[in-house]
């Protein structure tokens, strides 16, 4: 069975506000589900409502032929707007502690270190693996940020903006990481102002939603 | 097992390499010892009287100086985000990290004690056991403390809210801490069951810590 993240009849609130509701999704592996519409509309909300940082008010959200025993948040990849590294760890201790912690779950292989190689090679960090991460452009913050993506395999990648301050060489790049991620039978979903041309992609237009539930 | 040594040793690492922290605690600790015999004059047996009391309160006070930075940089570079739901229970997590603050901060402290503890004409005699319920004392401050600093998270200035939230919980501590060291100063009287209380209360806030600082940080992160 193909995994699919659904929403069903979400709402979420922020201060006491409702930002969202009466919202129903589905991202289906293979396919990449955009959330896009005006700032504030709730892109952000929903991403972390789906890693489970932020509770619902109503309705729920399944990962359909995921591990039953685990939540959403242990079978994904989360990227907000934060890049979550350490100025004082180099690009390479980065990567290795998302590869050991995130490894959670997975399978645990030995071979955490060759793996790291191998995505620093894939994201063009080789170079910088050495580098502190406070002294990189905030380009290759980003990338650095991404790389976490393929240091540990997981089904369900949430992406905030994945693109942001790419330039456009290495957002082809990112775009081709998702693409290969999306063959393989993964889900994705991504809150985006710039067009990210996935192989294969639906859209979601938020605001549009809230507008024709109010 | 192996999400949990990769934070352990990213602490580790960041503690050694940033190294701010650990000597501002050690700064301040030598500096309010210091300043004692100063205050009180060159009596040698008053000293002696409250040198256990001296340290240990000076102890409590450094290592709150750190406390705050706990959850503070994973916070504001998104890492408690992934940290809070991608990895292994949070409890869990909190537990090692409140582990890396003690090793890093209370530890070096508890073994500077007993050389700071002759400025203050500290018998001799009872210096390895003031060290040793330091170290075991101070499993609860770190512990403890790790509630104050997940509550604070988003408080601008927070280190004076977590001295206040934070120091009554020390009490209990304190006084089983000094209670110790006096008793196997002046004997007769076994200053054990003193130090097994000290180890009873480090062994539930071990247990406590982690679970309601836990709590506190899933809301943080909402």
């Amino acid at each position: 069975m193909a995994k699919t993240l659904t929403g069903d009849d979400i709402a979420l609130e922020r201060g006491g506000r409702t930002i969202l509701s009466g919202l129903t999704f589905r991202a289906i592996a293979g396919t990449a589900l955009l959330l896009t519409g005006p700032n504030g509309v709730g892109k952000t909300s929903l991403i972390r409502a789906c890693a489970g940082l932020l509770p619902l008010s109503t309705g729920r959200i399944e990962l359909a032929g995921g591990d039953p025993d685990m939540t959403i948040g242990e079978q994904s990849h989360y990227v907000g707007h934060l890049n979550a590294q350490k100025p004082a760890l180099t690009v390479r201790e980065n990567l290795a502690f998302w590869a050991g912690f995130l490894h959670h779950g997975g399978r645990s292989d030995g071979g955490i270190e060759d793996r790291v190689e191998v995505v620093l090679e894939r994201f063009a960090l080789a170079p910088l693996a050495d580098i502190p991460f406070a002294y990189l452009s905030a380009g290759q913050k980003r990338r650095a940020a991404l790389a976490r993506l393929l240091a540990a395999p997981r089904p369900v990648w949430l992406l905030d903006e994945p693109t942001v301050a790419l330039d456009v060489s290495m957002r082809d790049l990112c775009i081709a990481v998702v693409d290969e991620h999306l063959a393989a039978g993964g889900i994705v979903v991504a809150a985006t102002h710039l067009p990210l041309p996935f192989r294969a992609l639906e859209e979601l237009r938020l605001g549009a939603v809230a507008e024709a539930s109010s | 097992m192996r999400s949990l040594g990769a934070i352990v040793l990213r602490d580790l690492r960041l503690a050694m390499r940033d190294g701010g922290a650990l000597g501002t605690a050690l700064g301040f600790y030598l500096i309010v010892v210091a300043m004692m015999p100063l205050a009180v004059g060159p009596d040698l047996k008053l000293l002696a009287r409250i040198s256990a009391g001296v340290l240990w309160v000076a102890l409590l006070l450094s290592a709150l100086l750190s406390l705050g930075r706990l959850f503070e940089s994973d916070y504001e570079d998104g890492s408690l985000d992934t940290i809070a739901v991608a990895g292994p229970p949070l409890e869990l997590v909190v537990a090692g990290k409140a582990f890396v603050h003690w090793l890093t901060t209370s530890v070096p402290m508890a073994l500077a004690a007993p050389v700071l503890g002759l400025l203050l004409n500290l018998e001799l005699s009872v210096m390895p056991f003031l060290a040793l319920s330091m170290l075991v004392g101070t499993l609860a401050v770190s512990f403890l403390g790790a509630i104050a600093a997940a509550l604070t998270l988003q408080a601008r200035k927070s280190g004076v809210l977590i001295a206040v939230m934070v120091l009554p919980l020390y009490v209990p501590t304190l006084i089983y801490g000094i209670s110790a060291v006096a008793i196997a100063t002046t004997p007769p009287g076994s200053p054990w069951p003193s130090f097994l209380l000290l180890s009873a209360i480090s062994v539930g806030s071990v247990v406590i810590g982690p679970i309601a600082s836990a709590a506190a940080l899933r809301y943080q992160v909402q």
